[in-house]
């Protein structure tokens, strides 16, 4: 049979429509004719991709597709990214199988919101290949998160998915500045959607301080993580947050574990006892000289009054930093402290003596008549 | 039960010693030492301050694992500070009661013995000769002092819980209450009574688990518990030998008569056994995890 130009589809899926064909390699080259025609790609003809192909029989190894010569932005942008590499992260393993993507506006699409976890954690929930390029094991953070139960259990579009904050073809390592997950970038990536708070965040003492270059400072995910965030007013957040807050502020940190907040906060519960942002705020964080802030002298009876009704001028002169160890800062208490520990090391120690000598005089007391317990 | 000392009991026939007290040798006298509103304080006493220290000791070394474990299991702190304040309450009336109680007998009624004498808990110049006979006992120097009604250290007992009743229950009332005793308390006063609180509870522990439990109870001359708290009677061979100058004094007086009681009956010796050593297996566990705790802060 003479050859002749292959260019209609019926053509080749006069073939390739049998969806078990597979090639020498074992490759699937069998095509859904119907889930072709209803993609995005449904009004192309195969040798729009498959360009090399023009006769039958064609090459056993046609050459592979370059989703490029259409869409060169998005590879240009996959070029310079942590999914470079063509060979383990081609187009299809997040778009899938190349003759039936549809758009990502179809709830059927890989990369439809609702599917994007699933579809980035078909990798990156797999403990072997995390090990391998020493990631987290960031899809199951992710699923139990607050976004994650947003947008997997509710359904809400708008919830954060991989690519809300990671981009989609320009994912770069967040030790790149360009990074969304830069250090430096993180408060802008998070104001996409948290707008009102990256306002208040950029007011605070944090805010300020990364915005004037300090790498120090913490952005969002120091204190919400990236992956687990959980919700910030559950009793799980209330309980992990103080430390990270104390990792930094160490001196504030171990006063306040001396104090009644901390020790009866440790054990947790549904009584709530003030946690570091209950009295400085979360994002809004300013210095008691600044008359705005919460833990000015002015605003104190009114801040602690939040919790305890009553709370007068007085009242508010308790310090929940203070240090008993340090005799300078908290004379008084320094000296409380000093006169209980006394009494309680002299009279153990005296009673300790007193007892010890007892017992050893009691055992040489030769043949007591009195054993004891006669009582009873 | 009725308390018996109340009115002169008559000594008990020997049929009735033998039922009461199998065990006892035959014709044993039992003195009472302990009135029945006295027995019911100490079991008050001792059973909420084992509440308290237990959950004060969660509260204090919250960040131990026992404590968190426990606070785990009964849904946080909430529940822990409901019993220590509901027990703080029980054990403030039973204070209350207790100095009514005195004040009324040493007061109102003029009672002599209260507040000075033998039998008083007021400390007097007998203590402090007992306490360096003792001493000197302990030494092999001399001989054992003769004690009355209450022994020197069974007088620092009793001045010790009295002291950390008032210190503790005040600062305690003071952090409940904070608000309230602001309005004429210094701000920082309520740091104060925080370090208060935990230093004089733990001083009370430690040494109410510790030295009250041997010098009362585990030391070998009551080892291994001291019944007489539960039962309120002590055989009156053992009153001569812990008790010499009281027993010397009933005799002289005239009024051994009126303080001699039957044994104490089967049913309230098994009772006091389960109840003393649940209170002391309590007590030592919560010592070996102070101690454990203290150690590991």
């Amino acid at each position: 049979m003479p050859a002749r130009p292959l260019y209609a589809d019926v053509d080749c899926l006069s073939c390739h429509s049998d969806t078990t064909m597979q090639d020498a390699n074992g490759k699937n080259v069998g095509v859904d004719a119907n889930k072709f025609h209803a993609g995005v790609h449904g009004v192309l003809k195969c040798g729009d991709c498959h360009k090399d192909i023009h006769d039958y029989p064609h090459p056993d190894h046609p050459a592979k597709v370059q989703c490029e010569s259409c869409h060169a932005g998005e590879a240009s942008d996959l070029a310079t990214s942590v999914h470079s590499n063509k060979s383990e992260h081609p187009c299809t393993s997040c778009h899938g199988n190349a003759h039936e993507i549809v758009t990502k506006t179809d709830p059927n699409s890989a990369v439809y919101p609702l599917n994007v976890p699933k579809t980035c954690g078909a990798c990156h929930g797999n403990p072997e290949m995390a090990k391998k390029y020493h990631l987290p094991n960031v899809y199951a953070l992710y699923i139990d998160s607050i976004h994650g139960f947003a947008l997997g259990k509710e359904g809400l579009l708008v919830a954060a998915n991989c690519t809300s904050c990671h981009g989609s073809h320009k994912i770069l390592p967040h030790t790149d500045p360009q990074s969304r997950t830069n250090r430096a970038n993180i408060a802008s990536t998070c104001a996409g959607c948290h707008y009102g708070i990256n306002e208040q965040y950029q007011q605070g003492v944090h805010g300020k301080a990364v915005a004037a270059g300090n790498k120090s400072a913490p952005v969002c995910t120091d204190c919400h993580t990236a992956h687990g965030i959980i919700e910030p007013t559950s009793a799980d957040f209330r309980m992990q947050s103080t430390p990270i807050c104390g990792s930094c502020h160490r001196d504030k940190f171990s006063t306040y574990r001396d104090t009644f907040h901390s020790q009866l906060g440790l054990l947790g519960g549904y009584v709530e006892t003030a946690r570091c942002w209950d009295c400085h705020q979360a994002h809004d964080v300013r210095p008691a000289s600044d008359a705005n802030s919460p833990i000015a002298p002015a605003h104190l009876v009114q801040t602690c009054g939040r919790c305890h009704a009553g709370a007068n001028a007085s009242f508010v002169q308790y310090q929940p930093h203070a240090n008993a160890r340090n005799r300078k800062l908290n004379p008084a208490l320094y000296y409380i402290r000093l006169f209980m520990n006394l009494l309680l090391t002299s009279v153990l120690t005296f009673f300790t003596l007193h007892t010890v000598l007892w017992l050893i005089r009691s055992r040489f007391k030769g043949n007591g008549k009195l054993p004891g317990g006669k009582n009873a | 039960m009725p308390d018996s000392t109340a009115a002169p009991v008559a000594a008990p026939t020997p049929e009735v010693e033998a039922q009461a007290s199998p065990a006892a040798p035959a014709k044993e006298r039992y003195f009472q030492r302990f009135t029945l509103a006295q027995r019911y304080l100490h079991a008050v006493l001792f059973t909420t301050f084992l509440v308290l220290a237990a959950t004060g000791l969660m509260m204090r070394f919250s960040g131990s694992i026992w404590a968190i474990r426990f606070a785990r299991l009964v849904d946080g702190f909430g529940t822990i500070l409901f019993f220590h304040k509901f027990c703080a309450l029980v054990l403030s009336l039973a204070f209350v009661i207790h100095v009514r109680e005195i004040l009324a007998r040493g007061v109102f009624r003029r009672e002599k013995g209260i507040f000075w004498g033998p039998t008083s808990m007021v400390a007097n110049w007998k203590d402090v000769k007992d306490l360096v006979g003792h001493m000197r006992w302990f030494l092999g120097l001399g001989p054992k002092p003769k004690f009355e009604r209450y022994a020197y250290w069974e007088k620092f007992d009793y001045w010790a819980v009295f002291w950390g009743m008032v210190v503790i229950g005040f600062s305690g009332y003071a952090m409940w209450f904070a608000p309230f005793f602001a309005r004429f308390l210094p701000g920082w006063a309520l740091n104060a009574a925080l370090v208060i609180h935990s230093e004089e509870g733990l001083l009370a522990i430690l040494f109410i688990f510790s030295i009250h439990f041997v010098n009362t109870h585990l030391r070998p001359d009551s080892f291994p518990m001291d019944m007489v708290i539960f039962t309120g009677r002590e055989s009156e061979e053992e009153y001569k030998h812990r008790r010499p100058d009281e027993y010397a004094r009933m005799v002289a007086e005239g009024r051994s008569a009126t303080r001699i009681t039957d044994a104490p009956p089967k049913w309230l010796i098994n009772f006091s056994r389960v109840v003393g050593f649940t209170a002391i297996l309590i007590g030592l566990t919560l010592l070996v995890l102070t101690l454990s705790a203290y150690i590991a802060e």
